[in-house]
């Protein structure tokens, strides 16, 4: 399951999806382009909150935290201080200081289990929030700000590609929609990614076998967080604005949605879900003006009779299947 | 000197409305184990009944008490044909419910009153100021609401130290299992626990609607506020919580006179004190 492809059929399924990713851009609906561009950022965040919540057995109600923040540190070097709008520096930035406070957050939270996780990663991301909100010094206000334009990405004299460019921008993070896939296959194939694993199952087991479990989960929160930040990051790019609703718990919730939709622990769920949910959402919008009333009944129905997600109607399906036929 | 005497008596006020939310949350889930984000929902419910009940009876106490009947109720109705079915899931599937439900009632609040700001008399009978030193003057609605507040926390102690039903509760939260063997219906336990639950918080919502605006946003601000308090406090204790929201009132409080810039943290920057010395928080049920 946690492999990136694990039979010829999915791996035909996958290269469809890439090519079909890899030419919608060449439709020249603008509209549309920048929509997929959404999902997919979504779709990283959506991943990136997965390796917490599926791998690690670790509910966070809080990793929108970390999202606003990724955006906020472009936010802060390229336009409130003017300090570089360079991406090949302000990227690694905005990641190292999401990894750097999810490290130090993550110190606090861990300590706690259970439905105290749930509520102190809440509480956490809404001390960001009103960080971003209030503070001043920190383009505090309610309106978040407006950015001077996209990231430069100039090495020297050179200028490999410009993200002014709709479809370059498309590109540019299907590009690292696919890198964190396939960093994820390789991640929960390794020892690390199979102790995560491990502690979801049984915690006190991983313990006493003597893995230092704490630690672990850590190292799991500090690298979710900086996934998340990269997620804000390439959204705030995207719009050419921030604003505190990013770090809102609509936000991280909208994070939990994608992935009960798209299964969790499943290395497409987040994917899957990202997409699922935002074409639901685009969807709806254009229908009712109450298109959360029908998200609402949407998600306790799901939960009431789905409650594995829309991976599990395909495994159902397939069940069903078998017994018929096999 | 004035001015921290009336910060202080907004603290404790604040506090107190707090309290009544919190105590709900906080026996929703130590009794039951559910996680119910929709908590908040049921305050800003009470204070948009307030508003519409109050334009049609034309008075604040009929509409106080036929609203906490008409939430009872409501609580009773939702757990029976909700709740009940999350005892077993888990937590993950408990936040996502009620999170889809504070979306459902979100929009129906939306469309059956609007998303306009709106506001409730004071009663006229308490429409007037209590001098307070020499300069300074106190609303007296302010004075009357913490009174109130104070006399239903007095009676939720009663209620659940004193008596049977109180003493199941408390059973109900430090050992289920036992409860259930020793033959008491738990099935109706929880059921009056939700549904008190519901309406300490739709009164509260209530109460609080004349000294306040009614806005969209308000469910969840106090949700929030009253996550912070369960866990100062620990999941389940209701002592805990009362002391928790007192200390978060006067921290948000104060913070606000203090350090305004910082005023939206300073609750968070107690919690998280409290959570490195207390994991559990104050009080562990």
């Amino acid at each position: 399951m946690s492999t990136l492809i694990t039979s010829p059929s999915r791996a035909v399924i996958i290269a469809v999806f890439f090519v079909l990713l890899a030419g919608f851009p060449q439709l020249n609906q603008d509209f549309y382009t920048e929509l997929v561009t959404r999902v997919m950022i979504m779709s990283i965040f959506a991943i990136s909150l997965d390796l917490l919540l599926g791998y690690t057995g670790l509910i966070s109600f809080g990793h929108a935290g970390w999202f606003g923040m990724g955006a906020y540190v472009f936010a802060l070097l390229g336009t409130k201080y003017q300090l570089t709008s360079n991406l090949w520096l302000t990227l690694p930035a905005a990641m190292l200081v999401t990894a750097f406070f999810s490290f130090l957050v993550g110190l606090f939270v861990l300590r706690t289990r259970g439905m105290f996780f749930i509520m102190v990663t809440l509480a956490f991301a809404q001390i960001f929030y009103f960080l971003f909100h209030d503070v001043k010094a920190l383009g505090g206000s309610s309106d978040g700000m407006n950015l001077r334009g996209k990231p430069t990405t100039a090495i020297g004299n050179w200028v490999p590609f410009e993200l002014t460019d709709t479809n370059t921008l498309y590109y540019f993070v299907m590009v690292l929609m696919a890198a964190l896939l396939l960093f994820m296959a390789l991640l929960l194939r390794s020892p690390f990614g199979r102790a995560l694993q491990g502690i979801r199952e049984n915690e006190h087991r991983m313990e006493a076998i003597g893995f230092p479990v704490f630690r672990y989960k850590l190292a799991a929160f500090t690298i979710s967080g900086a996934f998340a930040g990269l997620a804000g990051y390439l959204f705030a790019i995207l719009n050419s604005s921030v604003n505190p609703e990013m770090l809102s718990w609509h936000q991280s919730a909208d994070g939990l949605l994608m992935l009960i939709l798209g299964g969790m622990g499943q290395l497409w769920g987040g994917v899957i879900g990202a997409f699922t949910f935002m074409l639901l959402q685009e969807v709806l919008s254009t229908f009712t003006k109450q298109w959360h009333l029908w998200l609402g009944i949407a998600i306790v129905l799901i939960v009431l009779f789905l409650p594995g997600g829309m991976i599990s109607i395909f495994e159902r399906i397939k069940g069903i299947w078998k017994r018929r036929f096999a | 000197m004035d001015l921290i005497l009336i910060q202080t008596l907004n603290a404790v006020q604040y506090g107190l409305l707090l309290f009544l939310v919190a105590s709900g949350l906080t026996l929703i889930f130590g009794v039951m184990g559910v996680i119910n984000l929709a908590h908040g929902s049921f305050y800003m419910m009470g204070a948009y009944l307030a508003f519409t009940l109050t334009s049609m009876t034309g008075n604040l106490l009929v509409t106080i008490v036929l609203g906490t009947l008409l939430s009872a109720l409501l609580g009773a109705v939702l757990e029976w044909a909700l709740f009940s079915h999350l005892y077993q899931r888990n937590h993950l599937q408990q936040v996502l419910l009620t999170y889809g439900l504070i979306l459902i009632f979100e929009e129906l609040r939306s469309l059956l009153v609007g998303d306009e700001v709106y506001s409730v008399k004071v009663p006229s009978w308490l429409d007037f100021s209590v001098p307070l030193g020499s300069v300074m003057t106190y609303p007296a609605y302010r004075l009357f609401m913490s009174g109130i507040c104070l006399a239903v926390a007095v009676g939720l102690y009663f209620l659940i130290q004193r008596t049977v039903i109180g003493a199941r509760i408390r059973a109900g939260a430090s050992n289920r299992a036992m409860v259930q063997i020793l033959g008491i219906n738990i099935d109706w336990l929880f059921r009056l626990v939700f549904s008190l639950g519901v309406a300490l918080a739709a009164f509260a919502g209530m109460i609080n609607a004349p000294s306040a605006t009614v806005s969209p946003g308000m469910g969840t601000q106090v949700l929030i506020v009253s996550f912070v308090v369960v866990i100062v406090g620990g999941i389940g204790s209701v002592w805990g919580a009362l002391l928790a929201s007192l200390l978060v009132a006067f921290a948000d409080t104060f913070g606000k006179v203090f350090l305004p810039d910082y005023a939206g943290i300073a609750i968070y920057v107690v919690m998280a004190a409290i959570l490195l010395w207390r994991p559990e928080g104050l009080f562990k049920s």
